[in-house]
């Protein structure tokens, strides 16, 4: 293996046609020569890689996540204009090329790494290890709540504040003062005693001989001037007056559409249909068969959607064409019983002795918990264009991961994924589905059969029935009581485990854990879904901490503070969530109210529901939110996300339901596979607290909490306990004997 | 046929049939109008056809001779200046990723047209045709009653002006 030495990845910088490109410090190789032609433009100058600034002065700051509304286009630049103390009047967004340069080092330094703090020698050959890494792994993610703790924290701050450095030391040798004698403020540098001010730009060609720290002075965040604000958001303008350009808006001359519709049994083989099946069709050009669907492209998408709707499409017969939702729950519960009798299931957290505190229990108190398998459904269905030539392919699309889908594209297209570019695009709605690549591959395979460029759009129908789902599971649980009212034991047992490490784990003082898995193979294709396993497992670890407390005759609330003594995170969460939320005060007949904590992605957020039920209707009123991220670098984005993850988790909890049935999914769009609208949407109101532990993520953890928060006010409210998900399959007219 | 679309006449040759959402969208470039399920349960495609909002995807182009069709493009009193609607969007900072907001906006235009000011229950009913996935509802809502407001007062400026002009 080649040794990086310091020399190695602090480099000068180059000028090339008049503009100059300043050494990349903080990554070994000179990335901001290779990347100069694809960001700059005249006269401007590439920094380093994340940023470049012009002859006027203003500053371009390069993101290499995807806006899907989360904010990220803003936020990144926040904390690189922040350290470098630019005029944030004067800063603009370019979002990162799909390039291997622009990988996600940062991100990926940070789930392998966490947050330890690197000696300053060693930090060019541990991101330059890191850069390899995730160029192996084709990684540009935007996902895992991630942008602003790995990109932000690694990236955006260090660039910032390295650029500042050289600036300042530029300064100081052109005007020949002590660089502690100088300021900096709004992109301009003065030097007090000799009365001089001057622009940054006045220093670039200075700056570009002088190489970067490689770990520069990062702000306190008594300092912070930019970060921990609101501006307002680069991306919303283009969104108001309808010119945000997402990738189902890509144009391109002599451009024609494609309608798709593949395996309705996920793996199934198409039976392929004859060229001339669309004979006689106006408008239709092609029929184009994959593997597992069928394609039609014609001069628009109206044309190409009834052309395939009149075609007679048959798929080839699998095993799984008599699969149902019953028989793969059937299989779980199957998988795990054999696991734990063999004793060859993974085994997440064991501490102390679960199984002899509850042999010796007076009392096992047992549930089970279900949740169904979730479709994403983005607003934007899925959709790519591509264009397919001797010089390789081009895609349209917006993507969670540019450079993953050219992988997959170039592997499927038989190309080097250099000769596949990916013009990245607004995204109508990401929430894990974009990070999968299977409607640009289908993209390519079709365009590659014809000499035009082919936008492939998938109908709803398609959509919700070839997705990537969030997988049905199954939670298991046994606990104990002691004397004292506090839990001595707790066993929980469920299916698989991805991401977050955290998501079955539970923040309370329990002596005796045992949380272990087993795994179960099905048809059905997974993906990540916004919050992941989190989205699940704070349904049941919540719901189920709610029966004990009922169990113990406790209030849910007390329960819970008595059992988050060691964790004053938490407890600070929790009783925020609590106070505002007025718990305790009386509330009027078939009210309820409900409590839940998780923390997922390094956030920690206490949700509390209020809701009512009307007739057997839930309605749910206000809800309030507490949440512990470390700290908010864009404080209304922030709050926005807290809103987002909510109404999001509330549709998966009222309504959110795939059901596998003959092998397939039987939802197929918003009629049936319903979303929380305008007049079912709660009251939000989001509290933050700034901790100044390592930042946390914003776009998932509100999510997980919601569920279990109305469950166990529908449970307050009625004494209905829902174990299984969705809401809308109980019958809350039915009302139980009320405890307490 | 001729259609009208933002107050420009324009010449298509489609099939009557044809959707007017992939009219002004294939054939007229006007791509700020957006596909969403195309059965009329999402709202993403929500236009005006003289001055009400209907789900675009739904309905052929046929139904839109001799009328006016209004799109997001559209409503803007002209290219340098937002409407007010879209100023309090802006201002609420209402869109996440944005690709309702087309469709909130028109439904939102289409309710501030006919009603300056909506209760809470009259947005629930004139918005709830259109989904939000990011779950912006309460921001939207906030939206509508900033743009009420400013668009009351610039109507009552109007008239004073109006009235010194007598």
């Amino acid at each position: 293996m080649k040794k990086w030495t310091r020399r190695a990845f602090i480099t000068t910088g180059v000028i090339t046609g008049g503009a100059l490109v300043l050494g990349v410090a903080i990554r070994p190789g000179n990335r901001a020569r290779k990347v100069k032609d694809m960001i700059a433009g005249e006269g401007e100058t590439v920094l380093n890689i994340w940023l470049k600034l012009a002859a006027d002065n203003s500053i371009t700051v390069i993101v290499p996540h995807a806006e899907m509304g989360q904010g990220t286009h803003t936020t990144l630049p926040m904390m690189l204009a922040d350290e470098m103390d630019a005029d944030w009047k004067t800063v603009k967004m370019l979002e990162a090329p799909g390039d291997k340069q622009y990988a996600n080092y940062a991100l990926a330094r940070g789930f392998i790494m966490g947050e330890k703090d690197f000696p300053s020698i060693l930090l060019g050959t541990i991101d330059g290890v890191f850069l390899t890494a995730t160029k192996q792994m084709n990684l540009q993610i935007t996902g895992g709540s991630a942008s602003v703790r790995f990109t932000g924290m690694y990236a955006m701050r260090v660039a910032g504040a390295a650029a500042r450095a050289v600036l300042l030391k530029a300064a100081a040798e052109k005007w020949e003062v002590a660089e502690e004698e100088l300021e900096v403020k709004d992109s301009y540098i003065s030097h007090k005693e000799s009365d001089r001010t001057a622009p940054f730009a006045d220093f670039v060609a200075q700056a570009a001989e002088l190489s970067q720290p490689a770990k520069p002075r990062l702000k306190n965040a008594d300092e912070f001037k930019i970060m921990g604000t609101s501006p307002p958001r680069f991306d919303i303008p283009a969104k108001v007056d309808g010119t945000a350009s997402f990738g189902i808006d890509a144009s391109l001359p002599n451009m024609k559409y494609a309608a798709i519709k593949a395996s309705p049994v996920f793996g199934a083989r198409l039976v392929p249909l004859p060229d001339d099946a669309i004979a006689e069709m106006p408008g239709v050009q092609k029929i184009v068969n994959l593997d597992n669907a069928v394609a039609v492209i014609a001069d628009g998408y109206w044309l190409a959607k009834n052309a395939l709707n009149k075609l007679d499409i048959a798929f080839e017969k699998t095993d799984n064409d008599t699969i149902g939702s019953e028989d793969i729950y059937g299989q779980y519960l199957q998988d795990m019983d054999k696991a734990l009798a063999e004793g060859n299931e993974e085994k997440d957290i064991k501490k102390g002795n679960a199984g002899d505190a509850l042999e010796t229990a007076k009392e096992v108190i047992e549930a089970e918990y279900r949740v169904p398998y979730l479709a994403h459904a983005t607003m934007e269905p899925m959709n790519c264009t591509a264009v397919v030539n001797n010089d390789g392919c081009q895609l349209w699309v917006g993507s969670q991961n540019p450079l993953g889908f050219a992988a997959s594209v170039a592997e499927a297209l038989e190309l080097d994924t250099e000769n596949v570019v990916v013009h990245n695009q607004y995204l109508g709605g990401g929430f894990g589905r974009r990070a999968m690549p299977d409607v640009a591959v289908q993209a390519a395979l079709i365009a590659r059969e014809v000499d035009y460029p082919v936008k492939l759009i998938w109908s709803r129908e398609e959509d919700t029935r070839q997705d990537h789902y969030r997988e049905a599971n199954i939670s298991r649980f046994k606990a104990a009581l002691g004397e004292n009212g506090k839990i001595t034991a707790w066993n929980n047992q469920f299916l698989f485990k991805h991401d977050p490490e955290e998501a079955p784990h539970i923040p309370y003082d329990i002596g005796n854990q045992f949380i272990h898995y087993a795994n179960s193979e099905t048809h059905v294709p997974w993906g990540w879904w916004r919050s992941v396993d989190s989205s699940m497992h704070g349904f049941f670890t919540e719901s189920f901490m709610d029966e004990m407390a009922y169990k113990a005759n406790k209030d849910p609330y007390e329960f819970r503070r008595a059992h988050l003594t060691n964790a004053p995170r938490y407890l600070k969460v929790l009783e925020m969530a609590a106070e505002k939320a007025n718990w305790g005060a009386a509330l009027p007949e078939n009210w309820g109210r409900g409590i839940a904590i998780h923390k997922s992605f390094d956030t920690i957020v206490a949700q509390v529901a209020e809701i009512e039920i009307i007739d057997g209707n839930l309605k749910v009123h206000r809800v309030v939110c507490a949440a512990d991220p470390g700290y908010a670098f864009h404080e209304d984005g922030f709050r926005a996300q807290m809103e987002s993850g909510i109404i999001y988790g509330l549709t998966a909890a009222l309504y959110g339901e795939i059901t596998i049935e003959n092998g397939a999914v039987k939802q197929s769009n918003f009629h049936d596979y319903k979303m929380v609208r305008m007049n079912e949407a709660p009251v939000i109101e989001s509290y933050i607290i700034k901790s100044d532990n390592w930042p946390g993520g914003a776009g998932e953890p509100s999510t997980p909490g919601i569920a279990p928060a109305v469950a166990n006010a529908v449970f307050n409210a009625s004494g209905i306990r829902i174990r299984e998900l969705p809401i809308k399959n109980h019958n809350l007219s039915a009302r139980s004997m009320k405890l307490g | 046929m001729k259609i009208s679309v933002n107050k420009v006449v324009h010449e298509v040759d489609v099939d009557p049939a044809t959707p007017i959402l992939w009219v002004v969208r294939e054939q007229l470039g006007l791509n700020g109008t957006k596909f969403g399920c195309g059965i009329g349960q999402c709202g993403a495609c929500t236009v005006q056809l003289d001055g009400n909002a209907v789900r675009s995807c739904l309905t052929p182009i046929q139904q839109a001779v001799d009328k006016e069709i209004t799109t997001i493009e559209g409503i803007a009193p002209s290219e340098s200046e937002l409407h007010l609607i879209q100023q309090a969007w802006i201002d609420e900072q209402v869109p996440q990723c944005g690709y309702c907001q087309s469709g909130q906006l028109m439904s939102a235009h289409a309710l501030l047209t006919t009603n300056p000011n909506p209760s809470d229950e009259d947005i629930d009913l004139a918005m709830s045709g259109n989904i939000c996935r990011c779950g912006m509802y309460s921001r939207v809502r906030k939206g509508i009653k900033r743009a009420a407001v400013a668009m009351n007062n610039s109507a009552t400026t109007k008239i004073m002006n109006d009235e010194e002009m007598d």
